[in-house]
């Protein structure tokens, strides 16, 4: 908070250089409209699932979620997916079981697996572990009135290839817009129609990504939904507790000061 | 207490004197809840009893995340998102002990400034402040190890870093650190020992405040007038004051409840605004993340601590005269832990003989700077340490020690004083005037509530 309320005064002292601080390559991150941000944003249910889907068929197979339960799919704030649902979804994927020294299909109660790629990240936190959005000049601002940007990042690094390609050290480099640095090693893994939705939702390369990161915003903060309404309860109970010892204190110091009692 | 006149506990019933004579904690109790309270005191004074809730709270929902938490160095990651996941209201209990530690800091600061400017340091309260000052130490030294626990990526570098500021130390420097870390790099025993700590300090601190409290009940609260209670009969000292219950503690209870509210919406509605997104990622030794930046609530003091690189020319001095044992690091390193040094010094740096900034016309604007510096230490403290920021971070950092080893005790001397009000029952008639003298007095005797 006091990042935010750093005087504005001064920084007009750091516009001539603080521009340029950040790197050559001038990062763009579209500011998404997602269901989820505000105080009283929620998931929207069916894009998680939507996303799931994007996941499941295009990034798990470098990527993995290995701090997410399967179970956590059918729980409420969340996809919300019914019991049986989640139980054929986890059969697919072979885990290690310890107990019996071998691999079997996955129950719910199993974790995601973790990245088939050595180099890829675990997605579990991603959305939580990177920022769309910075300063103005540091202040912490822009995080204040957009969020900090986890998913715009994710979405907008999904969108924003732009076709270019280099070799350097034997890797292929792909330019992205939104990268830190301009290049990275993991080719586009959405041209748009990748995936056929159940219910027709429309699937162009903006909508899958948009998808896709919603999904992995539930899969770092899958408790949002219960956060934000303790928050919202808390908020209220101590605004009305505020208001009630408000009072109480005038009354009890208006014969100290002179004033008249209510 | 307080050397001033008031009245005392009383047993009135037979198994009141006879536990009264055994054990006098009823009375105990209380002396410390009826202490007589300067009637004038503003709302910067809410912020102790602010600092005592978020103490309880930190070690409350610290207790019950230990429960779940494995401090090893390939499972603390995961526990704790085990926590966030799996444990019932687990994300509440560490979003609420993450954002806890950031209103501990922004209320201690309020604090803090609220004794500069209105000189609480002064005689006879500097036990008060020395005291206040460890706890303060103490609870940088908490946070930073609390910050180590979940293992992410700032956990591990900013304890590397941070760690290998003692490293910088001549002769000692590198056995003082591996002492620290229990090897030669952060690792295991630094993550056992950092939860050792971090379980240990709290009461510790805990401690101190009961020490705090008990050294500022002994000397009476300072008042924004910084004019003495009058301590020459019970009659005059009840028209300065009023008894701590209840005017004092629902007057801070609802401060409280206001901050707590702002604090809620916070935790509910922006959890990871204060935060770093790094460290969302797992430690890894091998990765060092682009700019490794501390908490917010210690950027003043990291950029008092890259502010004096070699290129200073104070430094070069030092270097020169010392033969190069004090080079640019450990020189920051002083800096760092001399900045606290000299706020600690404050009550023997001041030389003034007026407590209150509100009587003091030049400290006043040399304050505001003071705090408008804190802020500007703060924003830089977050910038790479390129183009302009360095320079603005050494002028801050000279700022910082230039308040209190030249303008303290010069003002005192140079300064003209306003004139203070006599009493705090005058200081406090004239912003309600409708409270007569007589009836003022009156009705703090007409009212304790017993």
């Amino acid at each position: 908070m006091f990042r935010t309320l750093t005087l504005s005064a001064v920084a007009a002292l750091g516009l001539a250089t603080a521009g340029h601080a950040a790197g050559a390559y001038d990062t763009h991150i579209e500011d998404f409209d997602f269901s989820f941000e505000g105080p009283f944003g929620a998931y929207d249910q069916n894009q998680l699932q939507r996303g799931l889907q994007v996941y499941t068929e295009i990034c798990s197979a470098c990527h993995g979620l290995k701090f997410v339960p399967i179970r956590s799919l059918s729980e409420e704030g969340g996809p919300s997916m019914p019991e049986d649902q989640v139980r054929a979804y986890a059969e697919q994927f072979e885990v290690y079981d310890a107990a019996d020294d071998d691999f079997r299909a996955a129950r719910p109660s199993d974790y995601f697996p973790e990245s088939g790629l050595e180099t890829a990240p675990d997605l579990s936190l991603m959305a939580k572990a990177r920022a769309g959005f910075h300063g103005p000049y540091g202040l912490g601002i822009n995080q204040f009135f957009k969020g900090i940007g986890g998913p715009e990042y994710i979405a907008s690094l999904l969108t924003g290839y732009t076709g270019e390609e280099k070799e350097e050290a034997g890797v292929t480099l792909y330019e992205n817009k939104a990268f830190p640095g301009g290049w990275l090693s993991m080719a586009p893994p959405l041209y748009g129609e990748d995936v056929e939705y159940a219910d027709g939702h429309e699937n162009d390369l903006h909508h899958l990504s948009e998808d896709v990161a919603a999904f992995l915003m539930w899969t770092a903060e899958p408790k949002m939904m219960a956060r934000k309404q303790a928050g919202f309860v808390g908020v209220v109970f101590l605004t009305l507790l505020s208001v009630l010892l408000y009072l109480t204190n005038k009354r009890l110091w208006a014969p100290v000061k002179g004033k008249e009692t209510l | 207490m307080a050397g001033i006149p008031h009245d005392h506990y009383e047993p009135k019933a037979a198994w009141e004197k006879s536990l009264s004579k055994r054990l006098p904690i009823v009375g105990l109790m209380y002396d410390t809840l009826m202490i007589p309270t300067p009637k004038n005191l503003n709302w910067m004074w809410i912020w102790g009893i602010v600092l005592t809730f978020v103490l309880v709270l930190q070690i409350v929902t610290g207790i019950v995340l230990v429960m779940h938490y494995t401090p090893h160095v390939d499972y603390a990651f995961s526990s704790v998102e085990h926590i966030m996941r799996n444990v019932n209201g687990g994300h509440m209990l560490r979003y609420i002990h993450m954002n806890g530690a950031s209103l501990f800091f922004v209320a201690v600061y309020a604090h803090i400034l609220r004794g500069l400017y209105y000189g609480s340091y002064k005689a006879p309260r500097e036990i008060t402040w020395i005291i206040g000052m460890l706890i303060y130490l103490l609870m940088m030294g908490t946070a930073f190890m609390g910050y180590v626990l979940p293992w992410g990526q700032m956990s591990f570098w900013g304890a590397t870093v941070i760690t290998g500021l003692f490293g910088a130390i001549p002769f000692v420097g590198d056995a003082l650190q591996a002492w620290l870390l229990g090897g030669p790099a952060v690792d295991n025993a630094t993550l056992n020992r950092f939860f050792s700590l971090h379980y240990l300090l709290p009461f510790v601190i805990l401690g101190l405040v009961v020490v705090h409290i008990w050294a500022f009940h002994t000397t009476g609260n300072n008042n924004p007038t910084g004019v003495e209670v009058r301590r020459t009969s019970k009659e005059e000292a009840e028209k300065d004051t009023l008894p701590f219950w209840p005017y004092f503690v629902i007057k801070d209870l609802f401060a409280l409840a206001v901050i707590l509210a702002v604090f809620f919406a916070v935790v509910g509605f922006m959890p990871n605004y204060l935060g770093h997104p790094d460290n969302y990622i797992e430690a890894d030794p091998l990765v060092t993340p682009s700019h490794i930046v501390p908490e917010w609530y210690f950027l003043p003091f990291y950029a008092i601590l890259r502010a004096f690189d070699d290129t200073v020319w104070v430094v070069q001095i030092a270097s020169f005269v010392t033969g190069g044992i004090i080079d640019a690091k450990f020189f920051g390193v002083l800096a760092m832990f001399g900045s606290i040094a000299v706020m600690a010094l404050a009550p023997w740096l001041d030389t003034s003989s007026i407590r209150s900034a509100r009587y003091r016309p030049m400290l006043k604007w040399w304050f505001w700077l003071f705090v408008v510096n804190f802020f500007v230490l703060m924003w830089v403290g977050a910038m790479p340490a390129e183009g302009i920021y360095p320079i603005i971070a050494l002028i801050g950092s000279a700022y910082w020690f230039a308040y209190f080893l030249i303008i303290l005790p010069l003002l005192g001397v140079i300064e003209k004083p306003l004139a203070q009000p006599d009493t705090i029952e005058d200081d406090f008639v004239a912003h309600y005037p409708k409270s007569s003298k007589d009836a003022a007095g009156g009705q703090a005797q007409a009212t304790p509530a017993e």
